[in-house]
């Protein structure tokens, strides 16, 4: 399954004061780990995940997951 | 669940059994394929059906003498369907080439065929078509027998033997002028003997389910066997001589499950209440024209059970039948690797029952769904986000913020206990209140108060662990209390306590009521027509039906009953936390049942009331009619969201507390919260996707205590994310000229960031 967002957002990272970076981030669900770009601080590793990741791919996924 | 168990359940449906016409058809005709093929105009797969089942459907349908018909269903509204008149039609019109068919390879085993009527001939065509010899011995100088004498105009010899060429298309031997005899012909391996209704002679006594007789090799069948010449059953006759004789050539068993073949009974139930009577149109002399046909073919009612689907919007949203269902289910179960795709099957039903109560069998597939939970639950198969939500709330109701026990004011135990219910107590909490107090003035004051939850959610979850948890913590506090009686407001807390513990004492507080005469606050001012909706957990509860409508009519209002109601009531989406697994399929259910009456609905279960009202409903709850000077204003209030039910549990409690102990509950949390302002529409996408104001309330504190948070320089606005038990959620928020925050957006997802954090 793909769940990269190629999404450019305007955030910033807060702490850091830095704007947020594309990055291989880990992500996991029951006992599965899949690595997706996401926008992430080079610095402190906070990370950014839109709405609309979050409430299309992403809720896939975990229901393919959840039914597995 | 095992096997066996889900076997039995199985077949306890009938939607599959053949209607009775089918039934009834000594060779089984799919008749109500045939009439829905006819009733669409299409003849040619009404034909193509019928030579499924028939050899010569051209000969039969002249001249069946239908035993189907009597059988038929419509018969008790309007006359039973013309069925052969319109197999002769199809017959007759379908413009379809003489069918291609299938021989299997060649097998070096012969039959003798001895009678050439259309059992000896049916024979013939099924025997070859299993790859066998046949030779057809006719002492006559024609095939068919007693067909050329019933035949009737239409069925000419041409068309007798455009049918009978099939025989010699698929290499059938035919030795016509030929009298064979039966005990005599050596080159054969098997002898049927038809000798049709002239025949007449006599051989050995033939069993009459298998038709072989005492001699080896040699069955024997047809109309001698019978007084009066039956096509349909020569048919049949010659048919079940041809399973016999192949069963016989391969050496298995010719006795073996043979109950399905012949007339038989139909264990189909259809539902003939609301069917409206129709005669058959009137038939040209010649038989029916095609759209005569077609206007008879669409007499037929197509008949089926499907009494649950008709009734459970859950089990038509799937798009089967309980036969179908549990097969899936268990398949589900079963699956060690690969998707479960019946999850959502699973946990989808209301657990409400109504299927058990209009299924002729009494099938109940909310326990069949029951069971399946508790299965996966201990396969630990269960999907994690299916029940997480009500879950939490439940342990929410139970938690120290908003659970309370107390004995009546002023002593340390008590003779009734009023135990209001979790949802209640979060959809109307000051009737909670009252309905205390009034308690209280009823029973001399020796009554307490207990605020909680029962258990349900748990128990329609599946989780038994959960449940033997919440009804052990409320064991300890009720024999506290002195073990007194229970006075329930909520019917699905009534349902858990008498089957999970049977020992304590319950009684409806709708009971309790209508005994003490309580008087509404206001009488309605003019008629004011109510229509009831029983919740489904008071399904079984007539006492408790009987209470109500006497409370509501001594309250001076006028009932109008709906379609189904009482022991037939449905489920307003809530049971079985259908609402939390199908928000789709909930949607309907509820949409369904509030289309049932313009009228305003009352109802005595705050679930019930809340959702109805959630979706426009004008709906009331039996409180609201005693306790509500405005009970027109009441009926449109409504429905508080998640954030809002905890808000009003936790309210209540402190409520309670201060007016009856004087404790005041402290709260140093409070104290130091972060304001923040949610705006109408925000809350409405938050209620969808269950996130409540406490979740957003911890991801700021977090946010802002720590600064990890995301911040936009173009409008200033701040987005944090922070996980709360399994959830992780978003909220983005701005703040507002007076240092609180308004919230602008927040969702959520399960899956785990791992990589969040570098240093
Ligand atoms: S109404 Fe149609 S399906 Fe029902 S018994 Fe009659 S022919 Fe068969
Ligand atoms: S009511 Fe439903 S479960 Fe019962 S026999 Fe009919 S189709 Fe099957
Ligand atoms: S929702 Fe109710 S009527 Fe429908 S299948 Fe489940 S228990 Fe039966
Ligand atoms: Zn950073």
């Amino acid at each position: 399954m793909t769940l990269d967002s190629a999404n450019k957002a305007p955030w910033h990272c807060a702490a850091c004061g830095i704007p947020l970076e594309k990055a291989k981030v880990q992500i996991a669900y029951l006992g599965s780990a899949f690595p997706v770009d996401l926008l992430r601080c080079s610095r402190c590793g906070i990370v950014f995940i839109p709405e609309e990741l979050a409430l299309t791919r992403m809720a896939e996924a975990e229901k393919i997951l959840e039914d597995k | 669940m095992e096997q066996e168990k889900l076997r039995r359940l199985e077949e306890k449906c009938i939607q599959d059994c053949a209607p009775p016409c089918t039934a009834a058809c000594p060779v089984h005709v799919d008749v109500r394929s045939l009439t829905g093929h006819i009733a669409r105009g299409d003849f040619s797969a009404a034909l193509k059906l019928l030579r499924k089942t028939l050899p010569f459907p051209t000969i039969i349908g002249s001249i069946c003498d239908q035993p189907c018909r009597s059988h038929c269903n419509r018969s008790l509204a309007g006359g039973s369907i013309e069925i052969a008149a319109l197999e002769r039609a199809c017959a007759f019109t379908a413009d379809t080439p003489a069918p291609k068919i299938l021989v299997l390879p060649a097998r070096d085993k012969r039959v003798a065929i001895v009678g050439g009527g259309l059992g000896g001939l049916t024979a013939a065509f099924d025997l070859r078509k299993k790859g066998y010899a046949v030779t057809v011995f006719e002492a006559a100088g024609s095939l068919g027998g007693s067909i050329r004498k019933v035949g009737g105009e239409r069925l000419t010899p041409e068309c007798i033997e455009g049918e009978l060429a099939v025989l010699e298309a698929i290499g059938v031997e035919v030795e016509l002028h030929t009298k064979a005899d039966v005990f005599n012909l050596p080159d054969f391996d098997a002898v049927f003997a038809a000798p049709g209704a002239a025949g007449g002679s006599q051989y050995l006594p033939v069993d009459p389910i298998t038709y072989a007789t005492a001699r080896e090799g040699l069955f024997a069948g047809g109309s001698l066997l019978r007084d009066a010449y039956s096509p349909i059953l020569s048919v049949a006759d010659g048919r079940r001589a041809a399973i016999s004789i192949d069963r016989y050539l391969q050496n298995v068993s010719l006795t073996a499950s043979r109950a399905g073949e012949g007339s038989l009974q139909s264990c189909l139930y259809t539902n003939m209440g609301s069917v409206k009577p129709a005669i058959a149109p009137p038939r040209s002399p010649n038989g029916f024209t095609i759209q005569e046909a077609v206007q008879e073919a669409d007499r037929c009612l197509q008949c089926e059970c499907l009494e649950c689907v008709k009734v459970c919007r859950y089990l038509e949203a799937f798009g089967s039948y309980p036969k179908k269902y549990i097969r899936e289910t268990y398949n589900n179960l079963s699956i060690v690797m690969g998707v479960r795709q019946s999850n959502a099957l699973i946990n989808s039903c209301s657990l409400c029952g109504l299927c058990a109560e209009v299924c002729p069998k009494g099938l109940d597939m909310g326990s069949v769904m029951s069971d399946a939970r508790r299965i996966m639950i201990g396969q630990k198969r269960m999907p994690p986000s299916a029940h997480d939500f009500a879950l939490r709330d439940m342990l929410f109701a139970n938690s120290d913020a908003s659970a309370l026990c107390i004995p009546a004011p002023g002593k340390d135990s008590c003779e009734y206990l009023f135990f209001p219910g979790c949802q209640l107590s979060a959809s109307a909490p000051e009737h909670v209140e009252k309905t205390y107090a009034l308690l209280r003035d009823t029973f001399s004051a020796d009554v307490g108060l207990m605020l909680g939850c029962c258990g349900a959610p748990a128990d329609w979850a599946g989780r038994d662990d959960l449940l033997k948890q919440v009804l052990d913590d409320f064991s300890v506090q009720h024999r506290r209390m002195g073990s007194p009686r229970l006075i329930l407001a909520c019917p699905s807390c009534s349902r858990v306590f008498r089957r999970y513990l049977p020992e304590v004492e319950t009684v409806s507080l709708w009971e309790v009521l209508e005994k003490s005469g309580a008087a509404p606050v206001a009488a309605p001012a003019r008629e004011h027509v109510l229509s009831i909706h029983d919740p489904c957990s008071a399904r079984n509860d007539g006492r408790l039906h009987e209470s109500v409508r006497i409370i509501v009519t001594n309250f001076g209002y006028t009932i109008k009953e709906l379609p189904l109601s009482r022991q037939k009531t449905t489920c307003c989406s809530y049971g079985g936390l259908m609402w939390f697994a199908n928000a789709k399929v909930a949607r309907e259910v509820i949409d369904r049942r509030i289309r049932e009456s313009g009228d305003d609905y009352l109802t005595y279960c705050s679930m019930c009331r809340d959702l109805f009202a959630s979706q426009g409903k004008r709906c009331l709850h039996l409180l609201d009619l005693l306790f509500e000077n405005d009970v027109s204003s009441s009926s449109s209030r409504a429905c508080p969201g998640w954030s809002q039910r905890r808000e009003n549990r936790v309210q209540l409690k402190r409520r309670i507390l201060t007016k009856l102990t004087g404790e005041v509950m402290t709260d140093d949390a409070c104290e130091h919260q972060q304001e923040f302002f949610i705006a109408a529409d925000v809350q409405a996408v938050l209620e969808q996707r269950f996130i409540l104001a406490e979740d957003i309330r911890q991801v700021i504190a977090q946010a802002e205590q720590t600064g990890r948070k995301l911040v936009n320089p173009e409008t200033g606005s701040t987005l944090a994310y922070h996980k709360l038990g399994c959830v992780t959620y978003w909220v983005e928020y701005s703040s507002t000229p007076g240092g609180a925050f308004s919230i602008n957006n927040a969702y959520s997802h399960r899956m785990e960031i791992i990589e969040g954090v570098k240093s």
